[in-house]
């Protein structure tokens, strides 16, 4: 996939991985849409993007609320003409300090899979009619090890990653026949505010950078064509091909690319 | 004919009166059954503008009055807008029994929220139409439409109306001041139904406008010029439709008029991009790129009605509408839809066929 000139939605984009994410691909020439709770972080991410000659645009809202689902996705469009791909990235961990489920509250079990299974859910419902529409597009889950693996005090988060990366499978099984494709990316522990938040003593000597991170799951962008549709892959296993779908065309019809 | 109070749950449950135009001949079944209306080849169009809340509160210059405004289509840019005044009320009051709105004039300015536009031209034909020019950037301005706009509500409709309420399954730029509401209906599982057998899909953006002015000599005029975009994409999924024997059907009246518009500015060929669309369909017009048109159910003396007389004559849709009628269908935003199709190219459509081959790029 050639990220110059694609439009992409990334949300919880102010922070973190988002924030990075955003910075790579508007390096690489993507036309941006970001959205965030907190407006002046959202600023500050717009800012620097615009200023080093890439295009974005802010738009503060929170992901969990079903009133914002249709500003974002006409916004978005306004703004970008055409959505060619949402990354779905903002997360709540949930109860925070992490407990047992035994005392996690059914609120925040309810917030945590507002936000991070049924956010992304009325989101991509808003924007995957368009893309089958015109027979494209990519939808990105951002998920975490927390999703197969069982830790104990990580339930409200785990339970609805897990969830996540299944919608993920099951929009990949329905949209393929339209050309859209869907993949649930997890991109190892990073060194976040979210990681901080639930391992507060972690050395962060040992977890990885967001901005190594957003290089790494961009390149997976650029390659995505190689991925199964619907697969979840982990950045930290992931190796990129060493022939890019690209380069398979060229091969296949001899043509050079110039 | 009954109005649909509220949109239904189940929209594949909705029904559909098949029409042949060539024939007269008509029956009802279901949204449900629409895939096997098609034929490996047709080419169902749709329009994707999303619906904006264009319904707006309006101050005048004085901080005065409990106004409406309502945005009826861009008026040059991104912050310069066509607008309809509305005076005090609400929904409740049928557009037709709201107070007259105050008088503007050129120069004037307007409050939104905390949104200013000043009064670029009053149309002459009715001083509600007025040419407004936001004071501030588009991005800004987007964002006070969707933090204080409102989707346009009809009095018929029995509760207030969401944002999600007026979306199509589709909708992408939000161009549309009322739904496209043709597509209301359209679920993916019909769409991938009709897919598999072989029927395409394809799309154009057309800014659908307003339904009612409150001014009987505006309404007259509806609808007003509107812009679309028609992406190469379409071009060349008609064109091979065609090649193929496929028919062509426009899904709402607002892709026949983006379509017939172009080709008509164009010499009788489409040509991808974006423009003004001004053609007001009717019995006398003859039809250059749609074969078929999936609608609302429209009673005679409506624009809509008029349009489908150039599908079918009102001795063919008349009859089939008392038939309807008859079945219980009703009619309006949220109501039934309605099939009108020729079962066989007709001679005219072939003719045109052979021009538009043998002419066009």
């Amino acid at each position: 996939m050639n990220l110059h000139g694609q439009g992409i939605v990334i949300t919880g984009a102010s922070k973190g991985l988002g924030k990075a994410l955003a910075h790579e691909l508007a390096g690489k020439g993507a036309r941006l849409f970001l959205v965030a709770r907190g407006e002046e972080d959202l600023n500050a991410t717009v800012r620097s993007i615009r200023a080093a000659g890439g295009e974005a645009h802010g738009w503060a809202a929170d992901v969990g609320d079903k009133t914002a689902v249709y500003p974002i996705a006409g916004a978005a469009h306004r703004a970008l003409g055409h959505v060619d791909a949402v990354i779905h990235n903002a997360s709540t961990l949930g109860p925070s300090p992490l407990r047992p489920l035994l005392d996690t509250d059914c609120e925040d079990l309810e917030r945590a899979f507002a936000v991070n299974l049924i956010g992304p859910f009325r989101l991509s419902k808003a924007f995957a009619g368009p893309m089958a529409l015109r027979g494209h597009g990519l939808i990105v889950h951002v998920t975490s090890d927390a999703s197969v693996s069982a830790y104990a005090n990580w339930g409200a988060y785990s339970a609805s990653k897990a969830a996540l990366d299944h919608l993920g499978r099951i929009w990949a099984a329905e949209l393929d026949p339209f050309g859209v494709r869907v993949v649930s990316v997890d991109p190892g522990d990073m060194n976040t505010e979210l990681h901080r938040e639930a391992v507060p003593g972690d050395d962060s000597a040992t977890l990885l950078d967001p901005e190594e991170v957003a290089e790494r799951f961009v390149a997976l962008l650029q390659s995505v064509l190689t991925v199964p549709n619907g697969a979840r892959v982990s950045l930290s296993e992931w190796r990129a091909p060493r022939w890019t779908f690209g380069d398979a065309l060229v091969m296949s019809t001899g043509r050079n690319r110039s | 004919m009954k109005n649909a109070d509220y949109p239904r749950a189940q929209t594949e449950d909705e029904r559909l009166l098949l029409l042949d135009s060539r024939t007269g001949n008509h029956r009802a079944g279901r949204l449900a059954n629409l895939p096997d209306l098609l034929r490996p080849f047709d080419l169902l169009v749709m329009n994707d503008a999303a619906t904006l809340p264009a319904s707006l509160p309006l101050r005048l210059e004085d901080n005065s009055g409990d106004f409406e405004l309502r945005l009826a289509g861009e008026g040059g840019d991104a912050i310069t807008w066509w607008a309809v005044l509305f005076g005090p009320g609400d929904w409740h009051i049928p557009t037709e029994h709201r107070p007259t709105p105050p008088r503007v004039m050129a120069g004037d300015t307007l409050w939104v929220g905390p949104l200013s536009a000043s009064v670029l031209e009053v149309s002459p034909m009715s001083s509600r139409l007025v040419r407004i020019r936001f004071q501030q950037d588009a991005e800004h301005l987007y964002r006070e439409l969707y933090r204080l706009g409102r989707p346009v509500q009809y009095s018929y409709v029995r509760q207030d109306l969401d944002l999600w309420d007026v979306q199509t399954r589709y909708g992408a730029r939000p161009w549309a001041v009322e739904m496209p509401s043709a597509g209301r209906p359209l679920t993916w599982d019909i769409l991938a139904r009709a897919q598999k057998n072989g029927v395409r899909l394809a799309s154009l953006t057309h800014a659908a406008g307003l339904s009612a002015t409150g001014d009987p000599v505006l309404d007259a005029a509806l609808p007003l010029p509107e812009r679309y975009d028609l992406p190469h994409q379409t071009v060349d999924a008609i064109a091979f439709a065609r090649q193929q024997g496929g028919r062509v059907i426009a899904v709402g009246t607002s892709v026949v008029r983006a379509l017939e518009g172009n080709a008509l500015a164009n010499g009788g060929c489409l040509r991808a991009g974006s423009g003004m669309v001004d053609l007001v369909l009717g019995p006398e017009s003859s039809l250059r790129i749609v074969d078929g048109l999936l609608t609302g159910i429209h009673e005679p003396g409506t624009s809509h009605f008029a349009l489908m007389e150039a599908f079918a004559p009102r001795a063919r849709l008349e009859p089939a509408l008392r038939y309807a009628d008859g079945q219980g269908f009703l009619q309006h935003e949220f109501g039934d839809s309605m099939l009108i199709l020729a079962d066989v190219v007709t001679a005219r459509q072939v003719k045109d066929e052979m021009r538009l081959a043998s002419t066009c790029p």
